[in-house]
């Protein structure tokens, strides 16, 4: 195991130089400025426009900008800022939890309704049920999120009132941010009511990030339900009178679960990719608000920092599921 | 049983959705700060947060371009226009917070500190924040000598050249008041970046709260300066907050759902909804803004007068402001907007012609038209909502005269640095006024801006020059503005540009909200706007 373990860890570190030279490359082969778009329209002379780009080091060419950026990556330094001069880490760092809250929902979401309902489909296979949760599923798949977001808006919050339109908590709701975790921080306020707003404004978003990665496991937990109840041994099980919830929950759902993990574990970079998009419908301050912001500014240590945290929290989730896998299935270890 | 928790669910969503109080007015506005000192930014975002913390010696009358007394009561413009000395207001209150408590109130160290840190590199504050001040950089220092204290309430600018703009130009934001008191404070506790990331002034509001890509909190500051004329001084709600909220469709939805009570820059889309959205009432005028078609002058075809003359009389003007504008603008032919002072009234769009056109070009040597590029900008701007909507359309008008047209456009940085380094033979140009003074769009099309990247037509014409260079250093407002008035009958005749339309600009709020007058010259004021319960 610890042979293995080390031999994902190694992997770890030519994709993590790849990521950083890719990310770089990518940014600085798209056309713009962050200098010229910072002023716009706005009546500037070259030379000031000039003295700025030297500030930052933007008139250097460019195989010597990007050494000096992997410098300062390799002692931890990501950079500042063009536009807040605030640093890229601690940017980072105040908006990420609200990301990984709503992500986390999101996944719950999608785990707890998905795997259960895959479940099903795959016991009552060919029934009206199935082929409608399947239906339903692809459907849900192959939803644009920004148009999935405002229809859900449309509905839910502007004809029927039942939820907030966008934002973590209701703005009239101060609260001070301990952790950066709104579900957490809101039992700190003086106001009552802010977790119930917290929790109301957290419905919609969730659903509408949870509902890809809900359809992908519902579908894997049927195909892969299928192949494993199709089994010699589930058949002995049920030739042995065992009761039909507890082949498919003991015998069948532990072995199925294989694949499933596996799926979970790329749904964490999907994730991240439907955040940047729901958290610009939903208003919500997390690191998908700030890339998006960031592309249009061409603010490139943002982009290039913001870009570097996200590929370490991905390769590091899918070296988890990795190990995970290990564990679940002695074969792979070898 | 789970019936019965789903109407309990229902309940707490919906309490938890319409939680509107009458204390807090919410707006919806677009996007974070650069920063929350406007000195060091150049974005409305930042010129937002300043107007309602902080004042400037001399402040604009809101939804107008008129210069009024804010800090100073009054001042005196000596006759070569080299010193302006500035009477400042008595028992000026500074805001507090958790970190500085005021001992005394605003006077004359606090304008010298204000300025000195953006001109002085040796002051310790200069490199705060960057050492980076572009509106001052770009608008003042050129111009600026000292700025001195003669008593505890008088103030002198010393300038190195006259500088007619220099009062308009001191009422935006980036020139607000800072309190040395509380600089020093900071200086003395090793937090001098807290004077640009936690800002005091003697605004009706005081910040209490910024979480970057969520919201901006304020509360009243009831000890605010209070004069006569000026609603805008008193803070008429307990809380302000700025809600950022991206999507200009989501800022609609949460205006209707009274998520928020005021919804700035609205889809020029969505208007017509929004007129007819239950509980919402908008706020409109024309913005002072400036968008025209840049044409060559130093190149052939465009240095023939006919020719920019015929390229104008062929556009059909009136369909394309209907087509692309939607109801937000009317055709323009002055190049000073209606919104500001000195805009020259009596020039009249020229009219669609294109047999006049056509018989122009023959005149000028081009019976059988040419080829040209056209440059469009690839964003939605006020002054220019869709610029390849236009661009197709004008494409469309001159091909009927023989004038073939390619359109290009590149990505938005990219494409002003290209305009910047004078690539283009025709291009979209345009932009908004930060301060109510025609001279900031005026001066870039005088001679002296060509090689500084300013001038897009690269028109050198020496009579609105002279009249431009003129009325920058003259300090006779009436003077001033008879000379912008001719300079802009000069750019009328010669056609260095083709003017599209005077753009308007709209704010949906909820019929609840009184006292708000529409502001466009940089930050919209808060002050004196009220909700009814």
């Amino acid at each position: 195991m610890l042979r293995y373990l080390l031999r994902r860890l190694a992997l770890i570190v030519p994709t993590f130089v790849g990521v950083t030279l890719l990310s770089f490359m990518l940014i600085h082969l798209v056309p713009g400025d962050p200098i010229e778009i910072r002023f716009g329209e706005q009546a500037v002379t070259q030379e000031q426009l000039d003295a700025l780009r030297h500030q930052y080091g933007y008139d250097q060419p460019l195989w010597r900008q990007f050494l000096r950026y992997e410098g300062e990556v390799m002692r931890g330094d990501l950079g500042k800022s063009v536009v807040t001069r605030d640093t890229v880490w601690s940017e980072f760092v105040t908006l990420f939890p609200a990301t990984i809250e709503l992500s986390v929902c999101a996944l719950l979401f999608a785990v707890l309704l998905g795997m259960p309902m895959g479940v099903v489909a795959a016991v009552r296979r060919g029934s009206a049920f199935d082929y409608g949760l399947m239906g339903t599923a692809v459907t849900g798949a192959s939803m644009p999120i920004f148009w999935w977001g405002l229809m859900m808006i449309l509905v839910f919050s502007v004809g029927l009132g039942w939820t907030p339109v966008s934002g973590r908590i209701g703005d009239a709701f101060y609260v001070e941010p301990w952790s950066g975790f709104m579900l957490v921080d809101c039992h700190f306020s003086d106001d009552a009511g802010a977790c119930a707003s917290a929790w109301s404004h957290l419905v919609l978003p969730t659903i509408v990030l949870g509902t890809v990665p809900l359809a992908t496991i519902a579908r894997i937990t049927r195909s892969s339900m299928l192949d494993v109840l199709n089994e010699d041994y589930i058949r002995t099980a049920r030739a042995k009178g065992l009761a039909t919830p507890r082949v498919v929950v003991v015998h069948a759902l532990r072995n199925a679960l294989i694949p499933v993990v596996t799926v979970l574990g790329l749904q964490v970079g999907a994730l991240m990719g439907g955040a940047i998009l729901t958290e610009t419908i939903f208003s919500w301050p997390g690191i998908g608000h700030w890339l998006i912001d960031s592309i249009q500014r061409r603010d490139y240590p943002v982009l290039q920092g913001g870009t570097l945290l996200i590929a370490v929290l991905v390769i590091g989730v899918n070296l988890g599921v990795d190990v995970l896998y290990g564990f679940l299935n002695p074969r792979i270890r070898r | 049983m789970s019936r019965r928790w789903i109407t309990a669910a229902t309940l707490l969503l919906s309490l938890a959705a319409t939680a509107a109080r009458a204390d807090t007015l919410v707006v919806c506005t677009e996007a974070s700060p650069d920063a929350l000192n406007a000195a060091l930014s150049t974005a409305n975002t930042s010129f937002d947060v300043t107007e309602q913390i902080a004042d400037r010696l001399v402040e604009m009358k809101v939804g107008g371009s008129e210069v009024v007394p804010g800090l100073a009561e009054s001042w005196t413009i000596s006759p070569d226009g080299l010193r302006y000395t500035f009477k400042l207001r008595h028992g000026v209150k500074w805001q507090s917070n958790a970190a500085f408590k005021p001992t005394r109130d605003f006077n004359a160290d606090d304008v010298v500190f204000s300025f000195n840190r953006m001109l002085d590199k040796e002051n310790p504050y200069y490199k705060v924040g960057g050492g980076n001040y572009p509106m001052f950089a770009a608008l003042v220092q050129p111009n600026l000598k000292s700025v001195t204290k003669t008593g505890a309430d008088t103030v002198v600018f010393e300038l190195k050249s006259p500088l007619a703009p220099l009062l308009s130009t001191l009422s935006v934001q980036p020139f607000s008041i800072s309190s040395a008191e509380y600089a020093d404070a900071m200086l003395k506790k090793g937090t001098p970046d807290q004077l640009d990331l936690n800002p005091v002034g003697t605004g009706p509001f005081q910040l209490v709260q910024y979480q970057k890509d969520s919201l901006i909190r304020f509360r009243a500051f009831k000890q605010s300066w209070v004069v006569k004329g000026m609603p805008e001084r008193a803070p008429r709600v307990d809380n302000l907050v700025f809600s950022i909220t991206r999507d200009p469709s989501v800022r609609f939805a949460r205006l209707q759902a009274n998520e928020c009570q005021v919804a700035r820059y609205p889809n020029p889309a969505d208007v017509p909804a929004m007129r007819k959205a239950k509980g919402v009432k908008l706020a409109e005028s024309t913005i002072a803004s400036v968008s025209y078609l840049a044409l060559r002058t130093d190149k052939k075809p465009f240095d023939d007068v006919r020719v920019r003359r015929a390229l104008a009389m062929a556009i059909d003007l009136k369909s394309l402001v209907d087509a692309v504008y939607q109801g937000t603008g009317t055709p323009a032919a002055a190049l000073v907007s209606p919104a500001l002072w000195s805009h020259n009234d009596s020039l009249k769009p020229r009219a669609y012609d294109p047999a006049g056109a056509k018989k122009l070009l023959a005149e000028a040597g081009y019976a059988d038209g040419f080829s040209t590029d056209l440059w469009y900008i690839p964003v939605a701007r006020a002054y220019m909502p869709n610029g390849q909507r236009a661009a197709e359309m004008i494409q469309a008008d001159w091909a009927k005269i023989g004038v073939k047209a390619k359109l290009v456009t590149f990505e938005w940085g990219e494409y002003l640095r290209r305009v910047r380094l004078g690539e283009p033979d025709v291009a979209m140009s345009g932009g908004t006024w930060d301060y109510p003074d025609p001279s900031q769009m005026m001066l870039g099309l005088t001679c002296e801006m060509v090689n500084a990247g300013r001038n897009v037509p690269h028109w050198c014409n020496k009579e609105f020059s002279a009249l431009v260079q003129k009325a920058n250093v003259v300090t006779d407002p009436k003077e001033r503005a008879k000379l912008y008035y001719d300079a802009q009958q000069v750019f009328y005749d010669q056609v260095p540009g083709i003017n599209f339309a005077d753009a308007r600009a709209y704010v949906g709020m909820r019929d609840t909200v009184q006292g708000f007058k529409l502001h466009f010259f940089g930050g919209q004021p808060f002050g004196g706007v009220s909700l009814t319960k």
